[in-house]
């Protein structure tokens, strides 16, 4: 059985990231692309956390890094939400198509 | 120490010290919109007063925030550029029911501003960042009863949240390249191979989004017109400034060992964001959507001055700031004030404006002349200096294109001006009674239009500040 090292993980997080990033490209519906959002900064926490346990063992800014990442998603998460309940109180659905008063 | 700590971090003491004040006064005993607005207005002319005492330099928290007298003149143009929207929107502020929480969001987002320019650590970097605009995007949803408000709102997270992510995995990336994440001591370790240019790469685009720079620039038109005008000037002016002067910060010193690389990436993008802003601000019939494309535009030429990696860069470019601010703020002081009186918004609604209001027309004049930079308006000092600066390469042709864009912007300014000043209009925009802190903040929008540029010393004070 082999040992994963910092590649397997790295091709994960990459992968995860743009997984994220295609979701919020293509998904309709505002609460999937703020959910695509939070993959996007978990691929990022991967990151920190491999870089520093496999790079740089003796520097823990990516663990700390990390933590930071998490408490800033969930206060963006929150006024995210905060702000898509106003929209469905205005527009009576959170689909972004329905969202189209600004253009060109 | 305690003593360091109250002197280097001074401008976010006194900062902190306002916001709270303005919390208490919410829960306390009803006081009327009028006292209040007042109240804070005197406060951010005193914030503004006191940016120029006590100027250290020095770092904090190993290196965390690093202050000097850039830095600090950097922040004094934040503060008055929050004092002059105080003052120009005072009519719509005073009517709205949650002016407390309006100001209590703009200063933590100007707090966050603060720690940025300061940040000396891509920690800090982030962490500000994300306090800068997190709170705006609150702010641009202040129409709470407007579809297009929220819609506005919701395009602001949605962009700002995504660019974060970007920003993010960028400086993932680097801290595995290099193994640090302080400003201090990347530079060393820069070697330019493929992780750390991906590393620049996604760290860039971040700004790019944060700045609205083609062809990240998508979100900008729709959130400024959705906006209130007040959420729409602090965008367009406040944020964009500090946003260009860590800019300033990061490509002069962070990344100056890979300067050979970013001085194309940068020139382009430069080049197509003139372009692309210029052109779609000619088929603009909103006035808030045409001053977007046109701050567009303006940011394309502050990305020329960067591109220099010299000193006169850093002085041209926090120059051009200080003139943008009064320029712009002027433009849409007026803006606001006729939509807050009449409700038009419209281009077209703006002929024969000067019959009715001369002197709202010779403020949107001034502001309009200074954006396109004509003689002897400050912003033609303001652009001079950023192409001289971007000149010194020796990349003509790229000089040329900018020259050339200056001359397509003149038509849509001045297709203004002219609708103002010599079309006729049968049912003319009715005469505006101003308040007299709105007046005050559009005769000081002028006189610095006209004042920053003819006072040589202003700009001799920014470059022995400049490093």
């Amino acid at each position: 059985m082999m040992e994963p090292g910092l590649y397997h993980v790295l091709f994960i997080s990459t992968a995860l990231f743009f997984i994220g990033v295609f979701g919020f490209l293509t998904r309709r519906n505002l609460i999937t692309m703020l959910m695509s959002i939070e993959l996007v900064l978990n691929s990022v926490n991967i990151n920190f956390i491999a870089f520093n346990k496999y790079v740089w063992p003796n520097k823990l800014d990516g663990l700390f890094f990390s933590i930071f990442v998490i408490a800033i998603a969930a206060a963006e998460a929150a006024v995210a939400i905060a702000i898509i309940i106003n929209l469905y109180r205005s527009h009576q659905s959170i689909d972004v198509e329905n969202a189209e008063d600004l253009k060109f | 120490m305690l003593n360091d700590f109250l002197l280097l971090m001074k401008a976010e003491l006194a900062l902190a010290f306002i916001l709270f004040l303005v919390l208490i006064l919410k829960v306390g005993k009803e006081i009327t919109n009028e006292r209040l607005l007042a109240l804070i207005q005197l406060l951010l002319l005193g914030n503004f007063i006191f940016g120029f005492f006590f100027i250290e330099s020095g770092s904090l928290f190993g290196g965390m925030f690093t202050t000097n007298g850039l830095i600090a003149f950097q922040k004094s143009i934040i503060s008055l550029g929050i004092y002059l929207i105080s003052l120009l929107f005072s009519d719509w502020l005073k009517k709205s029911e949650l002016l407390p929480e309006f100001f209590i969001l703009l200063l933590s987002a100007v707090l966050g501003m603060f720690f940025l320019i300061s940040s000396g650590n891509l920690l800090m970097f982030y962490l500000s960042v994300e306090l800068a605009t997190i709170p705006v995007a609150a702010m641009a949803n202040f129409d709470l009863d407007k579809k297009i408000s929220s819609e506005a709102s919701m395009k602001m997270i949605l962009s700002s949240a995504l660019s974060s992510g970007v920003l993010l995995f960028g400086i993932s990336l680097i801290y595995g390249a290099t193994g640090t994440i302080s400003f201090d001591q990347i530079p060393a370790l820069l070697d330019g191979n493929g992780l750390q240019i991906l590393a620049f790469v996604f760290l860039f685009t971040a700004f790019a989004f944060k700045l609205s720079i083609v062809p990240f620039h998508l979100w900008t038109a729709d959130v400024y017109e959705g906006s209130p005008i007040a959420v729409t000037s602090f965008l367009s002016v406040i944020s964009k400034g500090a946003i260009t002067f860590i800019l300033l910060t990061t490509l002069y010193k962070v990344f100056a060992p890979m300067h050979d690389l970013w001085y194309n990436m940068v020139m382009l993008l430069s080049v197509i964001t003139m372009v692309v802003g210029n052109l779609f601000a000619l088929r603009q019939q909103n006035i808030k959507r045409f001053l977007a494309f046109s701050s567009i535009a303006q940011v394309g030429f502050i990305l020329l001055g960067i591109s220099s990696h010299s000193m006169e860069g850093t002085s041209s470019v926090v120059y051009f700031v200080l003139i943008y601010v009064f320029s712009n703020l002027a433009a849409f002081g007026v803006a606001g004030a006729i939509s807050q009186a009449a409700g038009k918004e419209r281009i077209e609604d703006y002929k024969g404006l000067y019959q009715t209001n001369p002197l709202i027309s010779w403020v949107l004049a001034l502001s309009l002349f200074s954006l396109a930079g004509i003689p002897p308006t400050a912003g033609f000092f303001g652009k001079l200096f950023l192409i001289t600066a971007g000149a010194s390469k020796g990349n003509y042709f790229f000089i040329t294109v900018a020259a050339l864009n200056m001359i397509i912007s003149l038509y849509y300014y001045l297709r203004i001006v002219s609708a103002v000043f010599m079309d006729t209009n049968h049912q003319p925009i009715p005469k505006i009674n101003l308040d007299h802190s709105t007046k005050l903040g559009m005769i000081i929008c002028g006189a610095g239009i006209i004042l920053i540029g003819l006072l040589s010393w202003v700009y001799d004070y920014i470059t022995a500040l400049s490093f």
